[in-house]
């Protein structure tokens, strides 16, 4: 039971999950490099929009692959923490905006 | 940040052997990932040969001003390695008679040889149009005797390729050292001030970013645009094109990598960014690097790691451009960090 649930060297076999659905898989990661694309974004814009979500996803494997995205990308330090408190803020937002819905409550039940 | 080369210190990396060990052992001798040599092979491109001679890339010795932390030369203060004026004549000989068509001078700082301005004085005289000198910048700021090096790159339409590992002081100083900053802007507005980077201009200033830590360059372009904007908002600095180079493992960087347990996960990323078409470029291909005492080798990397020319002609006073024409290039896993992306050489990207 001492292993962990996480494995940093895991994020290397990715790709593997193609191996039990092909077609699924293949279609995951055409999707994917599709997305990371320039278009109307810059690549570097997604990199740190990627780097915001895997934060609120708190996925590590996102967020080792991004920290080095967005290094690779010249990005410095402080526009990576910038951009995680993006994220952060609208985390906190999204649970203080509910606090809305308490209030409503609370002034239909106790008003 | 550094302050001593690793020779200085005594460290076993200061060995190239001990380097080459490294680079055969561990994740490559069990097959974890595949040798240079089995990547290549797998799309028949084993063995590289070398082309029609282009670029000369001399190396004329490893004392520098500087000590920075990525340093494949592990160059510094501290290096005696100089190349002397009779061997600059042997390249002069070899100049005259070869087809190679440009110079490329680097160390070290390459300026703090005592007879560099002799020596592109002489080229000069010999014929030779196209020179590139690898300087550090801050060399021209060290001390007096170096403040008209702008002057005298001008008058030899000298092409200035210049390291700038990014458009922040704190990035920069880091790999660089203190201060090194400040000074690469005083002496890029110097540059730019005789006519060097202007738009339009025949003075060649180029800019050499690699990476302050143990990941890959971005895609140059993009690189180079962000390093345009922010060093003309900021200081008004013009140049012309931007180089993303990879940082190869070896010397300074290989025993950073090791320190900081970042060694396998670096080679899994090279390996993973192996690109077939770059192999098709590399510089070794036309290009011929000869060490600050004369001997000959595929290239600037592989004379650090002292891995010969595979050719009788192996120093610069038996060179023979026929033989060296179609030799088999000498490879190892370092060799990755040229075909990684879109592949990796002293002129930037080659795929």
């Amino acid at each position: 039971m001492s292993k962990p649930y996480y494995d940093a060297a895991d994020l290397r076999k990715f790709g593997k999950i193609t191996e039990w659905s092909e077609e699924l898989g293949t279609k995951f990661f055409d999707y994917y490099g599709k997305v990371f694309e320039e278009g109307a974004l810059t690549a570097r814009e997604k990199s740190l929009i990627a780097l915001a979500v895997a934060h609120t996803e708190q996925c590590p494997y996102c967020i080792d692959a991004y920290t080095k995205d967005t290094l690779q990308r010249g990005i410095t330090k402080e526009q990576m923490m910038e951009a995680i408190h993006v994220g952060a803020a609208i985390k906190s937002g999204a649970t203080l905006v509910h606090g809305v819905q308490m209030m409503n409550k609370v002034n239909k039940l106790d008003g | 940040m550094a302050t001593k080369s690793l020779q200085k210190l005594g460290s076993d990396l200061a060995q190239s052997n001990k380097q080459i060990e490294i680079l055969s052992n561990g994740i490559f001798k069990t097959g974890e990932l595949p040798t240079f040599k089995d990547k290549i092979s797998e799309t028949s491109q084993f063995p590289i040969k070398a082309k029609k001679l282009e670029i000369l890339q001399i190396n004329v010795g490893y004392m520098c001003n500087q000590v920075c932390d990525h340093c494949h030369v592990d160059a510094g203060p501290d290096r005696k390695e100089i190349m002397t004026r009779d061997t600059m004549r042997q390249c002069l000989e070899v100049i005259k008679n070869s087809g190679a068509h440009t110079l490329d001078l680097t160390g070290g700082a390459p300026e703090m040889n005592p007879d560099f301005r002799w020596f592109v004085e002489e080229a000069s005289k010999v014929g030779i149009t196209d020179f590139i000198v690898r300087s550090n910048l801050t060399i021209i700021r060290a001390n007096k005797k170096y403040y008209d090096l702008p002057e005298f790159f001008k008058k030899h339409n000298v092409h200035v390729v210049s390291s700038m590992p990014h458009w922040t002081r704190g990035k920069t100083d880091k790999q660089r050292g203190d201060g090194v900053f400040d000074k690469s802007i005083k002496a890029l507005q110097e540059l730019n001030a005789v006519g060097y980077g202007m738009p339009g201009s025949d003075l060649k200033l180029d800019l050499v970013y690699n990476p302050s830590g143990a990941f890959l360059p971005g895609d140059q372009v993009a690189m180079e645009k962000d390093f345009k904007k922010a060093l003309m908002d900021d200081f008004g600095i013009e140049f012309h094109n931007l180089f993303a180079i990879t940082n190869l493992p070896i010397a300074r960087f290989l025993d950073y990598l090791i320190a900081s347990e970042n060694y396998e996960d670096y080679m899994y990323s090279l390996v993973e960014a192996y690109n077939p078409a770059a192999v098709e470029n590399v510089m070794c291909t036309n290009t011929l690097s000869i060490s600050w005492d004369g001997y000959l080798f595929d290239c600037d990397f592989n004379q650090m790691l002292e891995l010969p020319v595979n050719s009788k002609s192996r120093h610069i006073s038996e060179f023979n451009e026929e033989l060296l024409e179609g030799r088999n290039i000498v490879i190892s896993q370092h060799c990755y960090g040229c075909t990684a992306g879109a592949g990796s050489s002293c002129q930037g990207v080659v795929a």
